[in-house]
């Protein structure tokens, strides 16, 4: 055992057969689908029902999705883009401070513009309170904003009671479906959601390819200029062989959902309890809420997480810790701290997040190994 | 298992081309070898030419590391280099002294903190691209007179030498350069090397005090430029622009060049005067620090008091707890507070301390 990646949340493998469904449109169906020659008609076609098939997993129909480079633009565009046509009368947003940052810079942004960022406390579960998502909502709220599956932590918001809320006070509702697609089922002719962000590297496609919902009748100021491609939501030449790329995966991890998800699970808990069993003093975030079945959240007191996340490496396991920055290094984590974890527990947190990689003998090796290097890290942490 | 080919080595990657050629030897060697570069401040301005710390220059470690075939790890050891490095600095600016941020990095960050990272990972040794050479688990000069760096590494905690490695230092900068390039490391081979201290901008280091202290903090006030005798001659724009020896800044109009021989940050008062009052017969340092056994009060050194002077004979007259003091052989000029005071002994580092204060008259033995 020499490498065994267990940081599904931060990206996954392409998988094989979302590459064979790319390849003929990066190689002889290459075409531009607004060209009105074959080619042109080829890759329309093939780009429209890959937009039908994504649209399908989540219960949306073909109109309601755009493509997008991946899960921030589509965050961006979604609160952005409808914030902006209702500034004047409706001038805040409403999310939670353990947002993924996609979400939360765009927040920022719209307080820089001139609006209002107004957010919700969090649990020390990593759950949001309901009762401050009333208060904080009202009728000077354009979009509610709550991520469904915690990227860090992995815990699960009410996403379907926050919309309910946010829909009877004229609010739309936008949830950032990353982590939570192919975990949790979404449909979203059931639930009260107005847009939603997924992204297609979490899920076996490449980097480069997510989309967002917007349900018929939201109205959206697009981000960028250009042509008319996506209804003008989205302009400029669309990703053809991603998209592809991306419905293909979309579909297999919806089709597998369940029993990848009870796959996972078991696993994660087998290592849960592995290590409970071995370092009794682990703290597991998000324990006590509903977790999403990929992530586990870890604090040791008395271990750098650098150091630990080092030698994890050198012996072939990649796992992660809070969020990692542009150069590589290990930032605080946002979301431990507006979970009101210490911050020295921040500093000694690890997350494992398990996936398509995750085979029964990775885990048992992991849960063998990780206690000694805690043991080890806690050696050296005493006598520096 | 540490002499053991195959042992493992953390080396500090700054992204420059001393320390990649001392990876890359290190690989030649047989070590396995770990490279990390330690992000020590906030990358929030900027800079792209900066010679290490920048995003780029993590990048390049980074790259050179994949070309090399070895594990890179970015360490963000900002808290811990604002507090020990950073604070210092400014704090020492604003007593009118004029600190050296690297002596404090190396003993501080680099032979502390790292090597507790080298601990967790179990490496047995660390390394670092510095131009000073370890012989028999003493710490030598640079090969390269033009190169050394052993004035900077005077505070490093004497049980880490036995696990240090410093293989540039039997190079010159150019072989070193023509190593880089032999081992296909065209990224850093020919990288700009800078005199710049990493966290100051542009070299102005008011720039810092300023965004720390505040810019109506008193070392950035207006002050007289006074003689020895008191006399005011002028005015500043605060003492934290002015070292002693120096020159640029200081009034014209004497019969002979004129330098700032002493800041008194107290009254804010920079005295200027001649070349002569700037020699002293003795210094007194603290935070004294042995690399070798202690010699005894009346043993005959080498001293060195800025990086690049010319070493000068001297005799241990005192030392009490972490304060030491020598009698200068002959007069030596612009000893400055807040800079290294490193002994040696030929090429031997002996030790060193932070200069306290400069004595005009030779001071005696007090036994």
């Amino acid at each position: 055992m020499n490498s065994i990646y267990l940081d599904h949340a931060a990206t996954t493998p392409v998988r094989r057969e979302v590459l064979d469904a790319m390849l003929p449109f990066l190689r002889e169906r290459f075409g531009n689908p607004s060209s009105m020659h074959r080619w042109g008609r080829d890759a329309r076609v093939a780009l429209d029902e890959a937009r039908e098939r994504v649209a399908a997993t989540i219960g949306a129909r073909s109109d309601e999705l755009c493509f997008t480079s991946g899960g921030t633009e589509a965050d961006n565009l979604a609160i952005l883009g409808s914030w902006h046509l209702v500034r004047e009368t409706r001038p805040a947003v409403v999310t939670s401070p353990s947002e993924h940052k996609a979400v939360l810079a765009t927040a920022h942004r719209v307080a820089h513009e001139g609006g209002e960022e107004r957010l919700a406390r969090v649990t020390s579960d990593g759950v949001v309170d309901i009762a401050d998502i009333e208060r904080l909502v009202d009728e000077r709220v354009a979009v509610v904003s709550i991520m469904w599956v915690n990227n860090e932590v992995g815990t699960i918001q009410d996403v379907p009671r926050i919309g309910a809320i946010a829909r009877a006070r004229g609010a739309l509702m936008h949830t950032d479906a990353v982590q939570a697609f192919g975990k949790l089922p979404i449909d979203v002719r059931l639930q009260p959601i107005d847009l939603l962000s997924i992204s297609g590297h979490k899920v076996g496609a490449p980097k480069g390819i997510g989309a967002m919902f917007v349900r018929r009748g939201v109205q959206i100021d697009p981000l960028f200029h250009g042509g008319t491609q996506d209804r003008g939501r989205r302009p400029g030449t669309e990703n053809v062989a991603f998209a592809v790329g991306f419905a293909t995966a979309a579909e297999l991890v919806v089709a597998e959902r369940e029993r990848e998800c009870a796959r996972l699970r078991a696993l994660r808990d087998e290592l849960q309890e592995a290590i409970l069993a071995a370092v009794p003093d682990a703290i597991v975030h998000g324990r006590a809420a509903n977790r999403a079945s990929h992530i586990l959240s870890l604090s040791i007191a008395g271990i750098d997480a650098e150091s630990m996340l080092m030698a994890l490496d050198l012996e072939g396991i990649a796992c992660s810790a809070g969020s990692a920055c542009q150069s590589g290094s290990i930032a605080p984590s946002h979301v431990l701290s507006a979970m009101g974890v210490r911050p020295d527990l921040g500093n000694s947190t690890i997350r494992m997040s398990l996936g398509a990689l995750s085979t029964a003998e990775a885990i048992r090796h992991v849960a063998a190994r990780f206690p000694a290097l805690v043991n080890k890290a806690r050696g050296f942490s005493r006598a520096a | 298992m540490r002499d053991e080919k195959g042992a493992r080595v953390l080396v500090a990657m700054s992204g420059g081309v001393d320390s990649s050629v001392t990876a890359g030897l290190l690989v030649e060697q047989g070590y396995d070898v770990v490279g990390a570069t330690m992000k020590l401040f906030c990358h929030g301005d900027e800079v792209p030419d900066r010679p290490c710390c920048s995003l780029d220059s993590i990048n390049d470690a980074r790259r050179v590391c994949d070309t090399l075939g070895i594990p890179h790890y970015v360490l963000n050891m900002e808290s811990a280099f604002g507090r020990d490095v950073v604070d210092d600095f400014v704090a020492e600016y604003a007593r009118g002294r004029t600190p050296i941020p690297c002596v404090r990095c190396n003993t501080f960050t680099k032979f502390r903190d790292l090597v507790h990272k080298a601990d967790a990972i179990d490496a047995s040794w660390v390394a670092t691209g510095h131009y000073a050479r370890m012989v028999r688990g003493e710490l030598h000069r640079g090969l390269d007179p033009a190169k050394d760096q052993s004035y900077f590494l005077w505070g490093i905690d004497r049980a880490v030498l036995s696990r240090l490695m410093l293989p540039v230092g039997v190079l010159t900068k150019a072989e070193t350069r023509e190593r880089a390039r032999a081992m296909g490391l065209r990224v850093v081979a020919d990288k700009v090397e800078s005199q710049d201290i990493c966290f100051v901008p542009n070299g102005d280091h008011t720039v810092i005090v300023a965004a720390r202290l505040g810019s109506g903090a008193p070392a950035l006030a207006r002050g007289n430029f006074v003689r020895a005798d008191g006399r005011v001659v002028g005015q500043h724009e605060g003492f934290v622009r002015y070292t002693v020896g120096q020159r640029r800044g200081v009034p014209g109009g004497f019969a002979e060049p004129m330098f700032v021989t002493e800041i008194r940050a107290a009254t804010r008062e920079v005295v200027i005067g001649p070349r002569d009052e700037l020699l002293g017969r003795g210094v007194v340092a603290r935070e004294l620090r042995w690399l070798v056994d202690a010699p005894d009060v009346g043993a005959r050194v080498e001293v060195q008091v800025r990086h690049r002077a010319a070493p000068a004979r001297a005799e241990i007259v005192r030392i009490e707890g972490d304060e030491i003091e020598l009698a200068l052989d002959e007069p030596v000029s612009a000893i400055a507070p807040g800079q290294s005071m490193v002994l040696y002994r030929g090429d031997l580092v002996l030790g060193g301390g932070v200069i306290e204060a400069a004595r005009r008259a030779l001071p005696v033995l007090a036994a």
